[in-house]
């Protein structure tokens, strides 16, 4: 059911324990990736109730080092990483000239001379020469690309920090000290790992960064640490369910070289105030004319599932808009999803027809995130 | 993938539909495997009523999964004579019980009959040769 890939595929360092676990692999962003192990909902459930354990090692890290590290990136985010601390981590976008966006990153702060980059692994190659390029005759900065000798493992739920704790009694704090967006550097199982308080989920949690060589024994011992929690571990299928109910943008569904970030839904993180960056100038213009399109989330009312690429239509069957990502929600027992629709259609309230295969199915516009954590 | 097992009692197509013959009505759903595959249903749109005519080989419906949008394809054609009403509130019901609770429509047939379709052997080896 599924195509037969010629290209060589990629495997992370943990495609045994994968395999091993009864995962099911599948190709994305040239790696072979779990796409879920015990079911789409029940790792769902598992994230939003106790704990997952996602294996995100595809991930591009670019690292950036030099007396210039934080200037130069900085020219080349929509988000200001000035002001961002030392051992604070930014979401941000990279654009193009034009305003398109390139990528959706976070950037880690390490010190006024090391920056970390981390990027999509389908946009990976992409970055990777984007910065190095950017860099090119730069006294001042110097690129080197850590993407394969870096293994990154997210941990994601209410039961995030027991699970850190019961696996490293050094750790058992680390929940009231570590703030979000923020990240630390520990010895860990015997070597070096940076455990940063971020997540693509909407839960709490931490993403570990570590050697590949030693992500396998991570792994293992976050699970094993975590089976009393409830820990299971969590593929990219339930990723995604995850993050649409966050309304975490995805890059390919909302986010593409074709809009610019405004449009897409994520302005917040363009800092017109600050210094030249890269697609400052175009999202100036943009923004004085003010947007063509705007990204809103929506809920069907009919029966039916609006997915990623179906057109939104009006009473006369034109083309209005276009749903960027959608698909049942796991937690709300609802159809949900996120949609590009002109601006006089992007008030909360607003009536949209999902055409789903020659289907019309209404669904209205919502307000997002679709779900919200408790605290 | 563990070994593929598949009811004897019945015939199959290559997109994994069964097809269960019994007192003159065929009995259309989809298999285990498909199941599997589909993982979580959400939804079940039948695009047929009683009375309304199937075609083989062309769609009655579509499957909802948390996963994906998969067709249905109707083994034989045929007059639709029942519906599985008890799927439109509870899809649930194809993943736990795909050979049985799970029936999606059944048909007088009126054309073709199942010696077109695969047996449980050849469906065996079918899926067997497509798992990868």
């Amino acid at each position: 059911m599924t195509d037969v890939s010629s290209e060589v595929l990629k495997a992370t360092p943990l495609r045994a324990q994968h395999q091993a676990a009864g995962a099911k692999l599948v190709p994305f962003a040239g790696y072979e990736m779990p796409i879920q192990y015990s079911g789409i909902v029940r790792e769902h459930t598992a994230v939003r109730t106790a704990a997952g354990l996602f294996d995100v090692s595809h991930m591009g890290e670019v690292r950036v080092r030099g007396q210039d590290a934080v200037p130069f990136v900085d020219g080349l985010v929509t988000n200001d990483l000035s002001r961002t601390a030392i051992g604070q981590a930014l979401y941000t976008c990279c654009c193009q000239e034009d305003g398109g966006i390139l990528d959706d990153l976070i950037v880690y702060k390490v010190s006024e001379t090391d920056v970390l980059i981390v990027c999509n692994a389908s946009n990976h190659e992409k970055i990777a020469g984007h910065v190095k390029g950017r860099a090119a005759g730069k006294s001042g900065v110097q690129v080197v690309d850590e993407s394969d000798e870096t293994a990154l493992i997210a941990l994601q739920g209410p039961r995030a920090f027991d699970v850190l704790a019961a696996l490293d009694p050094s750790l058992a704090s680390l929940g009231s000290e570590l703030g979000s967006f923020r990240f630390t550097k520990r010895p860990l199982l015997g070597a070096e790992m940076t455990i940063a308080r971020t997540g693509y989920t909407g839960e709490d949690g931490v993403e570990i960064f570590c050697p590949s060589s030693a992500a396998p024994r991570l792994w293992s011992g976050l699970l094993g640490a975590g089976e009393r929690f409830g820990l299971l571990p969590v593929g990219l299928g339930a990723r995604d369910t995850l993050r649409l109910e966050a309304r975490l943008s995805l890059y390919g569904n909302e986010l593409d070289e074709s809009i610019d970030p405004i449009e897409a839904g994520v302005g917040w993180t363009v800092k017109l105030d600050k210094p030249a960056f890269v697609g400052k100038g175009a999202l100036l213009k943009r923004h004085a004319a003010g947007p063509s399109r705007s990204t809103v989330g929506f809920e069907m009312l009919g029966r039916g599932v609006g997915r990623h690429g179906y057109p939104l239509v009006d009473g006369a069957g034109s083309v209005v808009g276009v749903v960027t990502s959608g698909g049942p929600s796991p937690t709300l027992g609802k159809s949900i999803g996120l949609c590009r629709v002109p601006p006089q259609l992007a008030a909360v309230g607003t009536k949209v027809s999902v055409d789903c295969r020659g289907k019309v199915v209404e669904a209205q516009v919502v307000k997002t995130p679709f779900y919200r954590r408790p605290r | 993938m563990s070994q593929v097992t598949a009811p004897s009692d019945r015939r199959y197509t290559k997109d994994h539909e069964w097809a269960l013959e019994a007192e003159g009505a065929v009995t259309f759903g989809i298999t285990a495997f498909a199941v599997e595959q589909l993982g979580d249903i959400t939804l079940i749109n039948l695009d047929v009523k009683v009375g309304s005519t199937v075609t083989a080989g062309k769609t009655f419906g579509t499957i909802e999964s948390v996963k994906t949008l998969s067709d249905l394809y109707a083994p034989l054609s045929g007059t639709v004579v029942a519906i599985n009403d008890a799927l439109e509130n509870a899809p649930e019901l194809v993943n736990e019980d795909p050979w049985g609770k799970g029936w999606m429509i059944r048909i007088q047939p009126t054309a073709g009959d199942l010696s077109s379709l695969m047996d449980s052997a050849a469906y065996a080896s079918h899926v067997e040769s497509s798992d990868h």
